[in-house]
């Protein structure tokens, strides 16, 4: 019994410290000393929010480059006990879970496979470019997965493909320190310089 | 696998130990209540603690009263945490108007938190609010650690102890835990994870019209915060449901980094605690080289699994020197993702960055055996030196065995108590694991939450008993374990898995406290050479082989085989 008292005071007096002081404390000086990251890094454009920089999108208009399939589902809204795939939902993460052996899995890859041939892309597909993420919202593409797409986008734009090729190049972000990561090109950057490119 | 992927790998494990050497000496320290770098301003906070909560710091506890103290304390811990989920609607905080937690998730919530095994039934942005995840979750991120820590502590003094009949204070050894090592760690890396782009706001979401014109509502919260305790805590449970994966939790290859470093720096820095404490710093070596012998072993096996993909996505026409990128993230890539798969499993960690459900089957098997073997890798804060020290006492015994004599480790006799009960420790996880997977998979109720038919569904069930007795929190997340019977066999699981772990293994440290210390002589078999190295690692892996081979068989490495046979189900 004699463990009662520290036992209670110590739960309420940590949920105090760790609970609320240390996060609000973070908070002010996140949000004094980095605001724009504390808050989303978001992306505006003519002052209107257009996504974030870090969280992916669902571009589907041949002008502009695309991301990665997504799995990220939303509640239908016939019946909100099931779920309807709605892709890059950054309100509810998450990826397919789909093993190596899943029939699912082997259909969408066949199915996607089909379509990237049919369009005539490059072989082989890149690896990126077919799967999905593990959050349903990743942000990048891989470089080979962008530059196989330059000449839908510039023909959608009428413009020279190398025009979107440089594009893209200059927006390749390579290994920080030159080991850590991987290559990768950030979808809405892209398409924000994209959209200054012309038309 | 490239030679740029191992020279990622390679420089993460040189940082962590070059930073977990020091980390090592504040710590050990910081327990035997000498001033430190961070006194003045922490001890007058130390002592007022005290005074509140009734503690004389001055006055030790032994083992029985050490582990009635930290029951107490995690049962006061697990009421609070599911008061507040179940009450979450009528709490401030709560932008997006979430109502209170159901009362089997938020029962396997609360476990999941208190057991430092942080398995998520639920999605973060999509349950919980605000203050649940600040005051509720966020605060068993540490104190779970803390607790961890502070066990460690008590088997250590077990060790370190002639003919005590104490341990240490549970109360103090917990307090220090969080105020000089948690909190300041956990303080300085959320700012570090903001400047790196992890958003830190009570603003729920916001509202984004895509420059095609589509809306987008990209939820937000305090993330930093919880993301760098959880880190360092070796929790694991995610702000939001992919976790680590998730941009906003782990933006870039630099906080991935960090997180990386931050689940190994504190429980390698306990290694190195034991050491100083011991008296004998190459008893701690001994114990870091097999710790990196089979983690690094285990990073390798599936860095080539997913490196090598599968013949599925060769079929299909993918670019195989991409590997396996279902479930990865592009910034992150092969190495990044295995690396990290491997070391929040070697840990009692659970942060995923990338959906080991969609790992190849040899690349899923690692995750999943570096849990059973039991979290030792160096395993939580804490509870990876208490689980590693009982294997060593194991190994010693064994070695016993085959000499004849009576064993000993650390100047220590061990006898029959001490086996017995570190026997009784170890068995419990195949016990738990064994046991609730094989009723979930003849139940309906276990067999509605398989989403991956054929060998991969059995592997979803052992992967979260696994998880939730190991306490770690990773997840073939395939598995719908919202569910009453998931969440409340998990719950139960977590709780056996942690406290029924903890309170032999403190039994262990009360028997040592009480032993004379005797002097190595020339009989002795000495713990810090290579053989002990190996006989060490070899009976980690006999002990997991024996226990999990014949599961394992049925589900990954039978599905290994049957995807090369191009098999799907």
């Amino acid at each position: 019994m004699s463990h009662l008292r520290p036992a209670l005071v110590l739960v309420v007096l940590f949920t105090i410290v760790t609970g609320l002081a240390y996060p609000l404390a973070v908070t002010g000086i996140g949000q004094s000393l980095f605001p724009a990251e504390a808050n989303g890094s978001l992306v505006t454009v003519n002052g209107r929010v257009v996504g974030s920089d870090l969280i992916g999108q669902n571009f589907t208009s041949d002008r502009y480059l695309w991301p990665r399939p997504s799995a990220t589902t939303a509640p239908d809204p016939q019946d909100p006990s099931k779920a309807i795939d709605a892709p890059y939902n950054a309100a509810a993460s998450g990826g397919s879970n789909l093993g190596p052996t899943s029939q699912k899995l082997a259909e969408r890859l066949t199915a996607s496979a089909e379509g990237w041939r049919a369009a005539k892309m490059p072989q082989p597909i890149p690896g990126d470019a077919i799967t999905t993420s593990g959050s349903g919202l990743d942000p990048d593409v891989s470089p080979a997965y962008a530059l196989a797409q330059v000449p839908r986008i510039a023909a959608a734009r009428d413009v020279p493909e190398a025009a979107v090729r440089h594009v893209i190049d200059r927006l390749v972000e390579g290994r920080t320190f030159g080991f850590l990561g991987e290559p990768r090109v950030n979808v809405l950057k892209a398409n924000q310089a994209l959209d200054e490119i012309g038309p | 696998m490239t030679l740029n992927g191992w020279m990622q790998i390679g420089i993460l494990f040189f940082v962590v130990l070059l930073t977990a050497i020091p980390l090592g000496a504040f710590m050990a320290n910081v327990y035997a209540g000498k001033r430190n770098l961070l006194s003045p301003i922490l001890y007058p906070i130390e002592r007022s603690v005290y005074a509140l909560a009734g503690v004389e710091p001055g006055r030790e506890q032994g083992w029985r009263s050490y582990a009635m103290a930290m029951l107490a304390f995690n049962a006061a811990g697990l009421t609070l945490l599911y008061t507040i989920l179940r009450l979450q609607g009528y709490l401030p905080l709560n932008p997006q108007g979430f109502s209170g937690v159901a009362p089997d998730l938020a029962f396997n919530t609360a476990v999941s938190f208190v057991t430092n095994t942080n398995w998520q039934a639920y999605g973060g942005e999509t349950t919980m609010s605000h203050f649940s995840q600040m005051a509720g979750l966020t605060v068993q991120n540490f104190l779970s650690a803390a607790t961890g820590l502070a066990l460690a502590m008590a088997l250590v003094r077990g060790f370190s102890r002639s003919r005590a009949t104490t341990v240490g204070n549970f109360w103090v050894d917990m307090t220090r835990s969080v105020l000089y090592i948690l909190l300041p760690l956990a303080f300085v890396t959320a700012v570090a994870l903001i400047a790196l782009g992890t958003p830190q706001t009570l603003q729920a979401s916001v509202d984004a019209t895509t420059l095609e014109g589509a809306k987008q509502t990209i939820a937000l919260g305090p993330v930093a915060s919880q993301v760098a305790i959880k880190q360092l805590g070796t929790n694991g449970g995610g702000f939001f449901n992919s976790n680590a994966a998730h941009p906003f939790e782990n933006p870039s290859e630099l906080t991935n980094f960090i997180q990386i470093w931050q689940m190994l720096v504190i429980a390698v820095a306990v290694v190195f605690v034991f050491g100083r404490l011991v008296g004998d710093r190459r008893q701690a070596w001994a114990i870091i080289a097999v710790i990196g012998i089979l983690l690094i072993t285990g990073v390798a096996v599936t860095y080539a699994a997913e490196a090598a993909g599968t013949p599925l996505l060769k079929s299909v026409g993918i670019n195989l020197a991409d590997g396996n990128m279902e479930g990865k993230e592009v910034r992150f890539g092969l190495a990044l993702s295995a690396l990290f798969a491997a070391v929040t499993t070697g840990l009692s960690c659970g942060a995923v960055n990338a959906m080991h459900a969609s790992f190849t089957p040899l690349g899923g098997l690692v995750p999943m055996f570096l849990i059973q073997l039991g979290e030792i890798l160096p395993g939580g804060v804490g509870s990876g030196l208490y689980g590693i020290l009982i294997m060593a006492i194991i190994a010693v015994f064994v070695a016993g065995l085959m000499v004849g004599r009576t064993p000993e480790y650390l100047g220590k006799k061990i006898e029959a108590r001490e086996v017995k009960m570190a026997m009784l420790a170890v068995l419990i996880l195949p016990t738990a694991i064994l046991g609730f997977s094989a009723i979930a998979v003849v139940i309906p109720e276990g067999l509605a939450g398989i989403l991956n038919p054929g060998p991969h569904g059995l592997s979803e069930v052992l992967y979260a008993y696994s998880s939730a007795t190991g306490n770690n929190g990773s997840a073939f997340a395939g598995l719908s374990a919202n569910t009453p019977w998931y969440n409340t066999t998990l719950g139960f699981a977590m709780l056996l898995g942690r406290f029924a772990y903890i309170v032999p293994m403190l039994a262990i440290a009360g028997s040592l406290a009480a032993k004379t210390r005797v002097e190595a002589s020339s009989g002795t078999f000495p713990t810090h050479g290579p053989l002990f190295i190996g006989l060490l690692t070899g009976v980690i892996l006999i002990l997991g082989g024996l226990q999990y081979f014949p599961a394992l068989a049925l589900g990954p490495i039978a599905e290994q085989v049957l995807m090369l046979a191009g098999k799907t189900f």
